[in-house]
C-alpha cells in the first residue's frame, strides 16, 4: 500500500484554495439525499454536524454521553489559537504555522498545519457570532493571552472554560438542525463497529446503552470524530469515558493508524492520592508564569515544605534552563520532574510528585493580585487536595493528557478506508510528536466547521455511491460479530474486575511506554500486554445482562480494545529510535540529557496496518517533506 | 490518611417502568482523599467481586464541567458543599460511621432510566426549540466587528457557565427548569449577536420548557442554592421580562 497524502501542487500558501477550487461540488438539491454518520459530538464532530447540516446533508449524530453538550471538549480550560494578530505583536499566519510545525517537532505534514492557521482566523469570526462570550478588554474587544510559552498573544479564551464555551457554541448550531430536521442526534450510542461495502465506509454498528439493543446505520460516509486514547494508561486527564474503541474497530476493518505512540504528558496535573483515584485533574499550565517549581536537594528530605531552607531546595528548571526557567515546554518539565522523583527527592506521600510555589510570587504581587490570576485554580486544588496553595505549595505531577497520534488520514481527512473521515483528536494529522497549547481545539473546530465540508463534499460528488441496506450481509456479519464479542465478554465469569486489568494495564503502560522509554522497557511491555490480555479473556468478572445499561460491559469493552491498541504504541515507539517531542526514547539524548531527533531516519509518519490481534502489525511510512519550516534541534538553555 | 465507613442508603431501580427502593450498602476503607465518585467506584468493585448488580451511575469528566453526574446526597443535589458538583466533593467532608442517602435527581420531565441515571433529554429539546443564534458557518464578520463592553462580556459569562446538570429542577419543589432555561436566554440576550431572535427565542424555548412537563416558578430559591456552578436567580427574572417583552410585543 502507498500512503498517498493528497496534498495539493503550488505555494504553501495557496494550496488549500486551489484545493478548494478543483473540489467537485454536490449540487444543493442533491445534499438532502445524501446520509452521514457522524460519530462524536466534541468539537470536532458537532461543529461538523452543524455545518454538514446547514448544507443540507441528512446527519445522524452519536455519542455516548446522555447529551451531545457532554462531549469531553467540554473540559478544555486554557483558550484557542487564531492568528488574528489583533495584538499587533508580530503573528501571523505563517508565524503560527511556523511555531506549529517545530512545536510538533518535525514530525507533522506541513500542508495540513498551514491550512489550519490560515483557518484559525474564520474559527474566532464563527464563534463571535454564534454568541460565545470571550474575554474581552476594557475597550470592548476581543482579549488575548500568550499560552504554553509562545511569544505572541494569540490565545483567544472565556474564563477557565473556553472548550465549554465553543463546545456549548457548536452543540448549539448543531441543535439548530436537529430542529430543522437535518440533524437527527443519537445520544447514549457507542459504535461497536464499522460496516464496509465494496471497499467504502457505508454505515455503523452501535449498542443502545440504555436499552442494550445492537442497531445499525447505513449511510454514504462516515466522519469519526471520537477523541483521544489517553485513558489506555488508565489514569489521565480525559474523562472517563473516553475510549479507541471506534478508531480501533475502523483500524480493524483496514484504516491504518499512524503515530500511536506520540502521547503527550502535561506537567501540571494534581498528583495520584491512591490506588482508588480514577482520573487526573489538570491544572493550568499558566501557574507557571508565576509559581516556581522545586524539591529538597537531598533524597528522603520529607520535612515539611516551610522547613526546608532556600539552600536545600533545588529550583531545577530554573537552574538547568536559566533562560526559559519554570516556563520550558511540557515534555521539558515532565520530564524533569519525573527524573527528580525517579532521584528520591519527590514529595508529598507517595514521592510522586513536585513543589509548585508561589510564596515569592505573593510577596511580590500580593495575595489578591495571585487570587485574580488564578483564583479558581488555587480553590480547585483545595477542593481537591484539602490544601490552601496560598499557604503550602502546591504538589503536582506530570499526567497524560493527549494523544497526537490517531487514525492516519490524507489532507481531506480521509482514512484509507474510502468515506472513513476522521476529526479532532482522533486523526493524527496536525500536531507531529508535540501538541502546542490552545492548539486542540483550533483542530477540532477548523476541520468540522471549515475543512470537511468541502472535501466530504467532492468525496460524495466524484463517487458512485449505490443505495444501501442495513440488511446487506456486511451489516449482518459486522452485527453478528459484535454481539458474539459482547456475549464472549459475559461468559467468561471470570474472578477479577475490569477496573483492576486497565489499572493494570496502565501501570505497564506508564512505567515502560510513558515519559521516557528505552528499549528493554519497550520489551517489557510488548510482553506483558499480551500475557495481561489473555488473562483478561480467561479472568475478567463482567457482571450483568447485555439487554440492560450495563456499565461494566460497556467499560470491559473499552478495555478489552485497549489490551489490543496498547501493543501497538508500544511498538511504534520501539520503531522509533529517536527522541522527538513527546517521545523520548532515553537512547536517542544530546550529552546534556534533551531529546535528539534523528531526522535523517525517522522524519516519516508510521502508519500501521492491522494484521490480526496478536500479530505484528504491518509498518507503513508517509515521508515528510520540508520545504517551508528548515528542522533545527530546539534548546531552552 | 484517615479511612471510613459509612453506612450507605441507595436508590437501585432496575429500569423506568419498575418500581424501585433504597437498598443499604456499607463502604469501608473509604479514603478522606476520595471523590464521592470515587468512593461509588469502590463500592462497585466490592459489588462485582461478590457477583451482584453494580450500582448505576453517571459521569464523565470528573472534573465539574461537563454536567453528567447527578446524585441527590443525603436530599441535596450534589450534596452539601456549596458550588460543588458531586464528582468534586471530597469524602473529607463526611465523617467515619455516617449515614449518606444517595438518590437520583427527582422530577418528572427527568425519567429514571436505572438506579441512579435518569433521563435529561428535555434540556436538548428546550435547546433546540431556541437556544441558538441562527447564522450559518462562513459569513460571519470580523471578530472585532462589534465591540462588546467587558462587563456585558463577564455577565453574559455568568449565565453561559451552566453546565446543564438539572440539579437546579431536582431541588426545585415543582421541578421546574427556570434556571436552566433562563441562563440561556440571557446569556444569548446580554450578547449583541443575540438581539436578532430575542423575542421569538424566549417564546419558543418557555414553550418547550412548560410542553415537558417541567413545573412553574414560585421563587423559593432552591435552583440557585444548590447550582455547582452558582448561576443567580436574576437570570429568571431577566427571562420573565423578556418572555412578557415579548408576548406584548407579538404581532
Ligand atoms: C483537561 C483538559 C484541558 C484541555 N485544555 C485545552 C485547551 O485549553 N486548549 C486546547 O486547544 N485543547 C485543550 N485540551 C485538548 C482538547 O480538549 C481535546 O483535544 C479536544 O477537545 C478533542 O475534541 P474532539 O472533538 O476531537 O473529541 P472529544 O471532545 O473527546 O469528543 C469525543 C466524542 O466522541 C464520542 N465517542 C467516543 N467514542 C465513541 C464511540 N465508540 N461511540 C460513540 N461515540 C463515541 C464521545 O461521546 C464524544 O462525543 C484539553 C484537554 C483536557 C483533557
Ligand atoms: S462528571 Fe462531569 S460534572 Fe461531574
Amino acid at each position: 500500500m502507498t500512503l498517498d497524502s493528497k496534498v495539493p501542487g503550488g505555494p504553501i500558501a495557496e494550496k488549500w484554495d486551489h484545493h478548494k477550487f478543483a473540489s467537485k461540488l454536490v449540487n444543493p438539491a442533491n445534499k438532502r439525499k445524501h446520509t452521514v454518520i457522524i460519530v462524536g459530538t466534541g468539537l470536532a464532530g458537532a461543529s461538523a454536524a452543524s455545518s454538514l447540516g446547514e448544507l443540507g446533508y441528512q446527519v445522524l449524530s452519536f455519542c455516548i454521553q446522555d447529551s451531545p453538550r457532554r462531549a469531553h471538549s467540554i473540559a478544555a480550560q486554557g483558550g484557542i489559537n487564531a492568528a488574528k494578530n489583533y495584538q499587533n505583536d508580530g503573528d501571523s499566519v505563517y508565524r503560527l504555522f511556523y511555531d506549529t510545525v517545530k512545536g510538533g517537532d518535525y514530525r507533522s505534514r506541513e500542508a495540513n498545519v498551514y491550512r489550519l492557521a490560515q483557518i484559525s482566523v474564520n474559527i474566532i469570526d464563527q464563534c463571535v457570532a454564534q454568541g460565545v462570550p470571550f474575554a474581552r478588554e476594557y475597550g470592548g474587544l476581543l482579549d488575548n493571552r500568550s499560552f504554553g510559552g509562545a511569544q505572541v498573544s494569540r490565545t483567544f479564551y472565556a474564563r477557565g472554560q473556553t472548550g465549554q464555551q465553543l463546545l456549548l457554541g457548536a452543540y448549539q448550531s448543531m441543535m439548530r438542525q436537529v430542529q430543522r430536521g437535518n440533524v437527527k442526534i443519537f445520544p447514549r450510542r457507542e459504535m461497536l463497529d464499522l460496516v464496509v461495502i465494496d471497499g467504502k465506509a457505508r454505515g455503523i454498528v452501535v449498542r443502545n446503552l440504555v436499552t442494550g439493543a445492537l442497531e445499525t446505520y447505513a449511510a454514504d460516509a462516515v466522519i469519526l470524530a471520537t477523541g483521544g486514547y489517553g485513558t489506555v494508561f488508565y489514569l489521565s486527564t480525559n474523562a472517563v469515558n473516553s475510549n479507541v474503541t471506534a478508531a480501533w474497530r475502523a483500524h480493524k476493518r483496514g484504516a491504518l493508524f499512524a503515530n500511536p505512540c506520540f502521547t503527550q504528558i502535561h506537567p501540571t496535573c494534581i498528583p495520584v492520592s491512591g490506588e482508588h483515584q480514577s482520573k487526573l485533574t489538570l491544572m493550568s499550565e499558566s501557574l507557571r508564569n508565576d509559581g516556581r517549581v522545586w524539591v529538597p536537594k537531598n533524597p528522603g528530605d520529607t520535612r515539611r515544605p516551610e522547613s526546608i531552607p532556600e539552600s536545600e531546595r533545588d529550583y531545577y528548571l530554573e537552574r538547568k534552563y536559566p533562560s526559559f526557567g519554570n516556563l520550558v515546554p511540557r515534555d521539558v518539565a515532565s520530564r524533569n520532574a519525573k527524573q527528580v522523583c525517579d532521584d528520591g527527592r519527590g514529595v508529598g506521600e507517595t514521592g510522586l510528585a513536585v513543589y509548585l510555589d508561589f510564596s515569592d510570587a505573593i510577596k511580590r504581587l500580593g495575595p489578591d493580585v495571585i487570587a485574580s490570576r488564578y483564583g479558581n485554580l488555587f480553590q480547585m486544588y483545595e477542593k481537591i487536595t484539602g490544601e490552601d496553595p496560598y499557604k503550602v505549595p502546591m504538589r503536582i505531577y506530570p499526567a497524560v493528557h493527549y494523544t497526537m497520534g490517531g487514525l492516519w488520514v490524507d489532507y481531506n481527512l480521509m482514512s484509507t478506508i474510502p468515506g472513513l473521515h476522521v476529526l479532532g483528536e482522533a486523526n493524527f494529522s496536525d500536531h507531529g510528536s508535540n501538541r502546542l497549547g490552545a492548539s486542540a481545539l483550533m483542530q477540532g473546530l477548523a476541520d468540522g466547521y471549515f475543512v470537511i465540508p468541502y472535501t466530504l463534499g467532492h468525496y460524495i460528488a466524484s463517487t458512485p455511491l449505490p443505495k444501501v441496506s442495513t440488511d446487506a450481509d456486511p451489516f449482518k456479519e459486522a452485527l453478528a460479530s459484535t454481539q458474539e464479542r459482547i456475549n464472549r465478554l459475559l461468559q467468561v465469569k471470570g474472578k477479577r474486575t475490569i477496573r483492576e486489568f486497565h489499572r493494570e494495564l496502565g501501570r505497564v503502560m506508564w512505567d515502560y511506554v510513558g515519559m521516557s522509554r528505552n528499549e528493554a522497557g519497550l520489551k517489557t511491555a510488548l510482553e506483558r500486554i499480551p500475557q495481561l490480555r489473555e488473562e483478561f479473556w480467561q479472568n475478567v468478572s463482567v457482571p450483568g445482562s447485555p439487554d440492560n445499561l450495563n456499565q461494566s460491559l460497556e467499560h470491559a469493552g473499552r478495555v478489552a480494545d485497549y489490551l489490543e491498541f496498547a501493543e501497538v504504541i508500544a511498538l511504534d515507539a520501539l520503531e522509533r529510535r529517536e527522541s522527538c517531542g513527546g517521545h523520548f526514547r532515553e537512547e536517542s539524548q544530546t550529552p546534556d540529557n534533551e531529546a535528539l531527533r534523528d531526522d535523517e531516519h525517522y522524519s516519516y509518519v508510521a502508519a500501521w496496518e492491522f494484521t490480526g490481534v496478536g500479530k505484528r502489525p504491518t509498518l507503513h511510512k508517509e515521508p515528510l517533506v520540508f520545504e517551508e519550516v528548515h528542522p533545527t534541534q530546539r534548546s531552552y538553555k | 490518611m484517615a479511612t471510613m465507613t459509612l453506612k450507605l442508603q441507595i436508590w437501585r431501580q432496575p429500569g423506568p417502568s419498575v418500581p424501585g427502593r433504597l437498598v443499604p450498602y456499607t463502604a469501608e476503607g473509604v479514603s478522606s482523599d476520595m471523590s464521592f465518585l470515587e468512593m461509588l467506584d469502590v463500592v462497585n468493585e466490592g459489588l462485582i467481586a461478590k457477583g451482584e448488580d453494580p450500582i448505576a451511575f453517571d459521569s464523565d469528566c470528573r472534573e465539574g464541567i461537563c454536567g453528567m453526574c447527578s446524585l441527590v446526597v443525603n436530599g441535596i443535589p450534589h450534596g452539601p458543599e456549596r458550588g460543588t458538583t458531586v464528582c468534586q466533593l471530597h469524602m473529607r467532608h463526611f465523617k467515619d460511621g455516617e449515614t449518606i442517602t444517595i438518590e437520583p435527581w427527582r422530577a418528572r420531565a427527568f425519567p429514571v432510566v436505572k438506579d441512579l441515571i435518569v433521563d435529561r433529554s428535555a434540556f436538548d429539546r428546550i435547546i433546540a426549540a431556541g437556544g441558538f443564534v441562527s447564522i450559518n458557518v462562513g459569513g460571519a464578520p470580523d471578530g472585532n466587528a462589534i465591540p462588546i463592553g467587558k462587563a456585558t462580556a463577564d455577565l453574559a459569562m455568568d449565565s453561559a457557565a451552566c453546565i446543564g446538570c438539572g440539579a437546579c429542577v431536582a431541588a426545585c419543589k415543582n421541578a421546574s427548569a427556570h434556571l436552566f432555561t433562563s441562563a440561556k436566554i440571557s446569556h444569548l440576550a446580554l450578547m449583541p449577536q443575540g438581539q436578532v431572535e430575542r423575542q421569538q427565542r424566549v417564546v419558543r424555548m418557555v414553550e418547550q420548557m412548560d410542553a415537558e412537563g417541567f413545573g412553574s416558578c414560585s421563587n423559593e430559591g432552591e435552583c440557585e442554592a444548590v447550582c455547582p456552578k452558582e448561576i443567580p436567580i436574576s437570570n429568571i427574572a431577566r427571562m420573565v421580562r423578556e418572555y412578557t417583552r415579548a408576548v406584548l410585543t407579538r404581532r
